[in-house]
């Protein structure tokens, strides 16, 4: 019999969340569950509401994906009322968008994730002067010069750390896993990886400074109507899409440089857990779509990450992806119910049942009943996994061009087969190409923006009457966050909110089981990893950190039923 | 009411707290800070760091360090005499252990942290040097993170900023927010980490007034900090998120002075909340002018008018967006064109959080025509001075228009 770990705060991440795995005597991973543990049930705050200002609330799911909850609630109130938004409004949101997907993905690889592959005290020991041929080894496969290349910096960095080191408190860095035999990387590497990390830090304001330029502020910016946009005159002014341009350029030129580069050394130091699909998981990947590129209104407009569906990694064939097909289960989450409901019919009735056995201090998941606030997502009875891998998967298999294109020219200078995105080194691969893209596109969207508003266009707003169109309406805004697939759904009635249901990004990948006792995207990724040490869960965090978890925004959020919550007796043996 | 004294009401000049205490209570201040800064560079630092160098590798010079530490002691409201000071609080920082936990949350406050600007001071201090404890930058996960956490609190006990950040769920015995491999609930969580702070820093409205999660019907049973905890100084930074550099001016006036800011009556530190945003707002004399954007996209919206009539409630938050503003002060809301939600004020979702003015709404708020801080305008009523606005809006908008009408000529 093996070991039963608790990973109990999941760090890094974004919410609450619980990982327990149960490892054989070989030390590999044989069954992991998933839990959230985290519920605010912000479904029935936004019920009854005006549904103009359910953006902003909606928005405060998640200050890590700030604004698109904030987007897709404002959309599917405007799909709802049949309302097309001006193509400054189209452009100015893609861009906010655009800002935050640069943003969020940078982040991530640094500071969420980095650490799972970079083993800070190594750098230590590296030569500042092979640091540079490092840097600039790697950036010659992504085809450009490093970021730095300068022995200097990298001993300033280094000297740092030692300082750093040297002392016993090392903050947010104390009590890790560093030494542990599953870090590749060598000194140099290390250094060069730890030289980028800080400089991220410091330039993501940038990005930030891009989403508040058209958004107010970020997080959680304040731009967006139902109708439009109202940051008139940011858009009047040449200087602000000036600034917006100049930042832009600058983080650009960091994610060709450092990030890219950086992606291509992990990948090719960790290539044989890419090769052997370590962290692969379902195989299955869905994508709403998002970005639209024309005015011809919801759902009818080209895309720049089109929608559908892949399944068991099968590139010759892909679903057209209908809404109609999403259903949720409850049979593993802390609510009431029966069979998966579509989100337009979808409730939200806390039945909280606790944990289940509890042993020298530790409580365990009931894993054979209920786990998780998260509800089991289904597209069409199938478990899928949603985000950037999805996004260039079903690109691909798509054959959209621009997507092949990024993801093709990506395998090909790193000299890797295409199956070696089915893995962890993949999903964390795929999120670094989309990155490019987008930042790359956004170019041309900040210069189309600048050339519509000097043609003399400075309609921000379309005119709707609210009392005629909100009497009695329903619909979705579907997109992508940085993270993967979420979408709003919403029934008005009476001017009122009356149903109110997200099927977000982490929902699809940390569900737990479903009612045929199939595995979420999470459960089954981490299944066959194998474990240096089981007192270090550094593998679980790599792989679980590669999916960049968003927890708030999973759980779930709306009740319309009007049920009173909490009439349920808490099960005795967790009250702790 | 007659027109001239809706004027009155609404536009009347500014009068801010009076932040001027004058020359003694300076003097005395000063020795004070001077004294705690000797004796906090007694100590043992946490972290052997220098300040100026790690400000150095940054490529931050001591010019820059200076123009920063002068703009925030201003923030501060102190005499500029205090500006050096503010520069050695900042070098003796790495002597204050931050703990930072998450509740109810979205993760926002953290992020809204790691924008903090100024030069990137702020950042380096709260990330690198003095952070104990924040989940989402931390390297540890599991059992290890519960340690680091156990750590620091035994390690530093009654030495620690305990800063927190989302609300926390009461209802059915807390079971809407457990944490750790022991299941313990967010209640006992917080219970457990406050104990030993020196003091407690709710940052964001969650935190502070129980915010989205607490919003009507509130489902969960949400509070604020200070519901929870008794017995320890604590310090409500509300807005959602809460300005990283009202964040750091706390940490820095607890540096210089040993102690937490003055308050408020709902514990917002004065010199951020002091005031509305409606005092120091870019579009007040449109307002007093009587220029309103009346619908999104208008010719008013296209020249920076007033948003009061699209529902801004500055006139009813007490904030310092209007002067700080936000991310490296390259924006706020008003600025892009949307009104304030009055997201520093306890219960905004319900009372202020929409795109109508007040006078739509049947709604009791605390207004103050007058300029007064919260306490001094209590928590009162004012569905009649909201419709006052509302009137003097639609006065005004026609004022602005230079059309005659009939009520207005009646007033004069």
């Amino acid at each position: 019999m093996g070991k039963h770990i608790v990973v109990d705060p999941i760090t890094r991440i974004e919410g609450h969340l619980r990982i327990e795995a149960i490892i054989d005597d070989n030390n590999t991973i044989v069954d992991a569950y998933s839990s959230s543990t985290m519920f605010r049930g912000i479904e029935e705050i936004l019920k009854g509401r005006d549904p103009r200002d359910c953006g902003l609330l909606a928005m405060r799911i998640c200050g890590v994906c700030t604004g698109t909850h904030y987007q897709r609630s404002i959309e599917a109130v405007e799909h709802a009322f049949g309302v097309t938004i001006p193509k400054n409004a189209r452009i100015v949101r893609n861009l906010i968008q655009g800002a935050l997907y640069v943003h969020d993905h940078v982040v991530h690889f640094y500071h969420l994730h980095a650490l799972d592959w970079v083993d800070i005290t190594k750098a230590l020991e590296a030569d500042p002067k092979k640091t540079v041929d490092e840097a600039f080894k790697w950036a010659k496969i992504a085809g450009t010069n490093p970021w730095v290349a300068d022995a200097s910096k990298f001993g300033e960095v280094q000297e740092r750390l030692k300082k750093f080191v040297k002392q016993g408190r090392l903050g947010p860095f104390a009590k890790a896993y560093w030494g542990n035999p599953h870090y590749k990387l060598t000194p140099e590497q290390n250094l060069l990886a730890v030289t980028h990390y800080l400089q991220a830090l410091d330039l993501q304001r940038d990005a930030a400074k891009m989403m508040a330029i058209f958004g107010g502020k970020n997080p959680h910016p304040q731009s967006i109507v139902v109708g439009g946009v109202t940051c008139v005159q940011d858009i009047k002014n040449p200087a602000r899409i000036a600034l917006f341009k100049d930042l832009l350029m600058n983080f650009r030129r960091f994610i060709k440089q450092a990030y890219l580069p950086d992606v291509y050394m992990a990948g090719t130091m960790y290539a044989d857990e890419a090769l052997d699909g370590t962290g692969g998981g379902l195989k299955n990947y869905l994508v709403y779509g998002d970005f639209r590129l024309d005015d011809t209104g919801f759902y009818n407009s080209k895309l720049l990450f089109p929608s559908g569906i892949v399944l068991n990694g099968d590139l010759s064939k892909v679903i057209e992806f209908d809404q109609e097909k999403v259903k949720e289960d409850v049979t593993h989450a802390w609510y009431k119910g029966g069979e998966a409901l579509h989100p337009f019919d979808g409730r939200t009735e806390p039945n909280y049942t606790g944990f289940g056995k509890k042993e020298n201090g530790i409580a365990y998941l009931d894993t054979k009943g209920k786990y998780s606030w998260i509800k089991s997502p289904l597209y069409d009875d199938h478990r899928v996994e949603v985000g950037p891998l999805a996004r260039m998967v079903v690109g691909v298999a798509k054959k959209d061009p621009r997507i092949s294109e990024y993801v093709t020219r990506f395998l090909k200078n790193g000299n890797l087969p295409v199956k070696v995105l089915f893995s962890t080194v993949g999903r964390t691969a795929a999120r670094a190409i989309e990155t490019e893209l987008m930042a790359d596109i956004m170019v041309e969207w900040v210069d189309e923006l600048a050339a519509n508003v000097a043609a003399g266009d400075l309609s921000t707003w379309t005119e709707f009457d609210f009392d005629t169109v909100s009497k009695d309406a329903e619909g979705y805004g579907l997109a992508e966050a940085p993270r993967g697939a979420l979408g709003h759904w919403v029934k008005i009635k009476d001017g009122k909110v009356e149903n109110y249901q997200a099927v977000v990004p982490s929902t699809w990948n940390a569900a737990p089981r479903d009612y045929k006792g199939r595995m979420g995207a999470y459960e089954a990724s981490l299944i066959g990893t194998k474990v240096a040490n089981p007192e270090e869960p550094l593998e679980i965090l790599r792989t679980i950190h590669s999916f960049d978890p968003c927890i708030a925004c999973a759980v779930h959020i709306v009740n319309t039923k009007g049920r009173e919550l909490g009439e349920f007796k808490v099960n005795t043996s967790c009250s702790i | 009411m007659n027109r001239e004294h809706l004027r009155g009401l609404f536009s009347a000049k500014s009068a801010r707290v009076n932040t001027n205490k004058g020359e003694e209570y300076y003097n005395s201040l000063y020795e004070r800070c001077k004294a705690r800064l000797e004796e906090l560079k007694k100590l043992k630092p946490v972290n052997n760091v220098n300040i100026m160098e790690v400000l150095e590798d940054e490529g931050i010079n001591r010019r820059d360090f200076l123009k920063w530490a002068s703009a925030m002691t201003a923030t501060l409201m102190l005499p500029a005499s205090f500006t050096p000071l503010v520069a050695e609080a900042a070098e003796v920082m790495n002597r204050v252990p931050v703990i930072w936990i998450e509740l109810q949350d979205c993760a926002g406050n953290s992020e809204a942290l790691l924008r903090s600007d100024g030069p990137k001071v702020d950042e380096i201090i709260l990330d690198i040097i003095s952070l104990e404890f924040h989940e989402t930058l931390m390297a540890a996960a599991g059992h290890q993170a519960e340690e680091q956490l156990e750590d620091a609190m035994h390690h530093f006990k009654g030495k620690y900023l305990l800063f927190v950040e989302g609300a926390i769920p009461l209802a059915n015995g807390g079971v809407y927010g457990t944490i750790g491999a022991s299941g313990e609930t967010f209640e006992e969580h917080l219970h457990r980490v406050a104990k030993d702070a020196a003091a407690v820093v709710a940052v964001g409205t969650c935190a502070t007034f129980g915010g989205v999660p607490a919003a009507a019907p509130n489902p969960t049973g949400a509070v604020g900090v200070m519901d929870i905890v008794k017995g320890k100084p604590i310090v409500n930074i509300p807005a959602c998120p809460a300005n990283p550099a009202n964040m750091v001016g706390v940490i820095l006036h607890y540096v210089l002075t040993g102690q937490i800011p003055e308050l408020d009556s709902l514990l917002r530190p004065k010199f951020a909340f002091g005031y509305r945003i409606h005092d120091n707002c870019e579009r007040r004399a449109h307002f007093d002018a009587g220029e309103f954007v009346e619908e999104w996209g208008d010719e008013g919206a296209k020249n920076n008018f007033c948003l009061y009539k699209v529902g801004c409630k500055g006139p009813m938050t007490f904030n310092n967006c209007s002067i700080i503003r936000y991310n490296e002060a390259v924006n706020w809301p008003i600025g892009a064109g949307h009104g304030c939600i009055g997201c520093s004020e306890p219960d905004f979702w319900d009372k202020y959080a929409y795109e109508r003015p007040m006078a739509d709404a049947n709604i009791k708020a605390p207004t103050g025509g007058v300029e007064k801080t919260v306490d001094e305008f209590g928590l009162g009523l004012l569905t009649a001075a909201a419709v006052g606005i509302g009137i003097h809006a639609a006065f005004s908008a026609v004022a602005g228009k230079k059309e005659e009408c009939e009520i207005e000529e009646g007033d004069r």
